[in-house]
């Protein structure tokens, strides 16, 4: 048979070349590729940072960093896996990626505003990496007054100030979602034939909308006092310095539902898609994602249960902690009773799903732990803690992106990854992060108080545990970074639809030209009614 | 290296009891963990794809599960919500005869003193089975004082007084540990509690010679800094008496009402603007800047003890609640 080889079709990485077609696009899904490579930038940051630590951790006397340099290397964690990884992780590169696909739009409602919004991140993490190339910061992530204000001597300003400008661009991409969802949808893309990881975005945005500006105007406050001496948190200066431990968890707490509700709503679709049913109890997963971002606006003060805020107020906030871990537990059980009767294969991003339930289901059910007072007294500020929110905020967050990632690479790219590499990774990251992050539970409540570069020698044993994870771990993290790179290349040319997925998204070529779809699309069908793309399938052929 | 310990000791009235609350929690956590993880690995195998166009029935979802869902693990978690606050109020109500001490932390030490008049650093000496109330406040960033035996921790504030307290059970020597973060040494802002039996703790308080208790000290101080020039014992100086002001309510100029505790007196030394007695001029300096937070504990217990004795009268200007 003798073929020709047929001109390549025009798509949206093809249509125009050169350095100021990406730095000026509009386009979001370039967008989305501008923003995947700055949060792999700080996620190795972090990761390095993490390395060290781990490294550090080996032996109880502290041997290889200064405590000076071991308290910059967990605050820089901290700061570069938080505010420049996990926040904006999924939402602004899957979200901006995928969110106006999903819904059949062209574009999100502000292409404009959604590449400022990457500038904006770009500039906060220029500041806090000069911060950490002048010397570091050694706050804690957390910045607690009067420490910050007073007695540290690092540049608590210039990462401080990155924050904040990477906030804004934190609240532009919800405002951008929200009018999206709101204005864009295709004909016949009702609310409830959405996807539910639309509907997990748009409850991420509600917070990201209302939330952040608390963090923006805590952070100036803490400029106030550290730059002119103006007496808000120090009480040497007639502050208070636990009022900066309420507004700070008035956002940083929501601010963890930020990185895990879209991690959630990109579950939501891997289950059905790799079950190939339409998820049981749609609508409750909907309204859990609204209700949780609601909630998490009222849990900020189990962070100070032993603060010496009124024993009252540490009542109220454990009761309503309680209440938003029901609708995490309600996703839980609506996504395993989708599998029930279900057409299950084990594609890469299925095994991340079930990875995901686990370590989320761990994390989630150690949150009531950490949540019930007489207990948080003995865990808060030990390695437990810190092992809860690692199994949510990597355990979950991670995994999901991950998921996600590989789901989505043939759309993305227009080249599949390699099947067999892929599934050992998410296999080797998720026993690593087990290794890494259980004993710590262990440890935590033996009592190793956290940020603690040097330690009594009855915990080395777990600590030597933990940092054999952590090797484990990075291994894997590095495995996806190789061979997502290596595909670009050598991977099959992927089809426009290779996972028998139901939305919109897949209705179109990989990778998918500028504008999204040749025609414009009409939904015509429930969400996830896979019927509809077997009958096509059968078809074909 | 070498010993693996998965469980911390036992020493304080409290922690069996935070213990037993622990062990609920990881009944229900792994009951429901081998819940979904069974059910996950069951359906996967026995649901796995078995051929390209296969099609699985549709199941929209079902109001009884959503409804079963919902208000079991809600039922649990009020138990824990429950079950966490009374042991919570138990962690943060001391007995009415615990004895007392008070702890400064400072960048990076621990000073605990006792009323008799000793001074630890980085230790804490106690008998064994007596309640210990703890007054606490640091001179600079936030710590918390952490024993993980007893499952106490209370952070430790610039500014204010926060308290904590304990029981022990056990003789033996346990952790200290800061548990926030307090700069550069934070992880060496450790110490040691000592659990003694009671007639060593006779013998350990009695030894040393210290000079004066803290309430002897105090009064040095009331003279020194010329307090008693204003605040003289007859009511008749220019300020209100302290005698028999500790622990009653005291009202004030704009018609609000105060409890005399140890807050209140501290604010009192080093903000006198804040609350003015019913009756008097705000005439008193600041003393902020000039005693440190030693000599403000000092003050604190000396005011305590020329406090309400038994059988006396309340002095005027201050009522009994």
């Amino acid at each position: 048979m003798i073929t020709t080889a047929a001109p390549e079709r025009e798509h949206y990485l093809n249509a125009s070349y050169g350095i100021k077609s990406w730095l000026l696009t509009k386009d979001h899904k370039r967008i989305a590729l501008l923003y995947l490579a700055t949060i792999t930038f700080f996620f190795f940051l972090g990761g390095a940072f993490a390395t060290l630590i781990r490294i550090e951790l080996l032996t109880p006397t502290g041997g290889i960093v200064s405590s000076e340099t071991y308290n910059k290397l967990f605050t820089m964690h901290g700061v570069a896996m938080v505010f420049f990884f996990l926040i904006p992780a999924i939402p602004a590169t899957l979200g901006n990626f995928f969110l106006p696909m999903m819904i059949g739009a062209r574009d999100l409602a502000f292409p404009r505003l959604n590449l400022l919004s990457w500038y904006l991140l770009v500039i906060g993490g220029l500041f806090a990496l000069f911060a950490m190339l002048a010397g570091g910061v050694d706050t804690g992530w957390t910045f607690y007054t009067p420490y910050s204000t007073t007695y540290s001597n690092s540049w608590v300003i210039a990462t401080a100030l990155g924050i904040f400008i990477s906030g804004f661009s934190s609240i532009l991409t919800g405002l951008n979602f929200i009018v999206t969802i709101h204005r864009m949808r295709a004909p016949g893309m009702t609310w409830f034939r959405l996807p539910l990881f639309v509907w997990a975005h748009y409850a991420t945005s509600l917070i990201q909308v209302l939330g952040t500006p608390v963090i923006a105007v805590t952070i100036l406050l803490l400029f106030c006092e550290r730059v002119f001496h103006i007496g808000i948190f120090d009480p040497a200066l007639g502050g208070d310095p636990v009022l900066f431990q309420h507004l700070f968890w008035f956002y940083s707490h929501p601010a963890v539902y930020i990185m895990v509700l879209p991690a959630m709503g990109v579950i939501s679709e891997l289950i059905s898609v790799y079950s190939r049913k339409p998820l049981f109890g749609y609508k409750f997963i909907a309204f859990s994602s609204v209700a949780i971002a609601v909630l998490s606006f009222l849990v900020w003060g189990h962070h100070l249960f032993v603060s010496g805020q009124s024993l009252y107020a540490g009542l109220v906030f454990s009761f309503l902690s309680y209440f938003v871990a029901i609708p995490s537990a309600i996703k839980v059980f609506n996504w395993t009773a989708t599998l029930y009767k279900g057409s299950i294969s084990y594609d890469t991003p299925m095994l991340y799903a079930f990875g995901f339930i686990g370590l989320f289901t761990v994390g989630g059910l150690t949150g009531l732990f950490v949540a019930a007072l007489g207990i948080d007294v003995h865990v808060t500020d030990t390695y437990f803690v810190i092992a809860h929110f690692h199994y949510i905020m990597v355990g979950g967050t991670i995994m999901a992106y991950l998921g996600g990632m590989h789901y989505y690479w043939p759309k993305m790219t227009g080249r599949m990854y390699p099947e067999g590499w892929a599934k050992l990774s998410a296999v080797v990251i998720f026993l690593g992060f087990n290794l890494t992050f259980f004993p710590q539970f262990i440890l935590g409540y033996l009592g190793m108080p956290r940020r603690y570069h040097v330690y009594p020698e009855e915990f080395q044993v777990l600590h030597v545990l933990s940092t054999a994870g952590a090797s484990v771990l990075a291994v894997g993290y590095l495995m996806p970074m190789i061979y997502f790179v290596w595909s670009l290349r050598y991977g099959q040319l992927a089809p426009a639809n290779p996972w028998g997925a139901t939305g919109l998204e897949w209705k179109t070529a990989s990778p998918p030209p500028v504008h999204n779809f040749d025609e414009p699309p009409v939904m015509t069908h429930e969400a996830y009614d896979y019927s509809t793309v077997i009958q096509e399938e059968i078809e074909v052929g | 290296m070498g010993s693996l310990p998965l469980f911390p000791e036992q020493a304080s009235t409290i922690a069996p009891e935070v213990d037993h609350l622990l062990y609920f929690l990881l009944a229900v956590s792994v009951f429901f963990t081998l819940l979904i993880f069974g059910a996950i690995f069951y359906f996967a195998i026995r649901y796995r794809r078995r051929s390209e166009h296969e099609l699985p029935p549709v199941v929209h979802g079902g109001l009884a599960l959503e409804i079963l869902w919902t208000v079991i693990p809600f039922g649990l978690t009020m138990v824990m919500f429950t079950w966490g606050a009374e042991v919570f109020f138990k962690e943060s109500r001391p007995p009415d005869d615990a004895i007392q001490i008070y702890a400064v932390g400072k960048q990076w030490m621990w000073k605990l003193e006792h009323l008799e008049g000793q001074r630890e650093i980085n230790e804490l000496h106690i008998p064994l089975g007596r309640a210990v109330r703890l007054t606490m406040t640091s001179e600079d960033a936030i710590h918390s004082f952490f024993v993980p035996a007893f499952r106490t921790k209370q952070d430790v504030v610039p500014g204010r007084y926060t308290t904590t307290w304990f029981q022990p059970t056990k003789p033996g020597k346990y952790h200290l540990f800061c548990a926030e973060y307090c700069g550069n040494r934070h992880s060496g802002m450790i110490g040691w509690v000592y659990v003694m039996e009671p007639q060593d703790y006779q013998t350990w308080l009695s030894g040393g010679a210290p000079e004066g208790t803290l309430a002897e000290n105090g009064q040095k101080l009331f003279t020194q800094l010329a307090c008693v020039n204003c605040h003289k014992a007859d009511n008749q100086g220019r300020c209100p008496t302290l005698v028999g002001l500790f622990g009653n309510t005291v009202e004030l100029t704009g018609g609000g009402k105060v409890k005399a505790d140890e807050a209140y007196i501290r604010e009192s030394i080093l903000r006198p603007q804040a609350k003015i007695v019913k009756g008097y001029e705000p005439v008193m300096p600041t003393f902020q800047g000039l005693v440190t937070e030693d000599q403000v504990l000092q003050l604190v217990e000396y005011i305590k003890s020329i406090g309400p004795q038994p059988g006396t009268r309340a002095a005027p200007g201050v009522r009994t609640p």
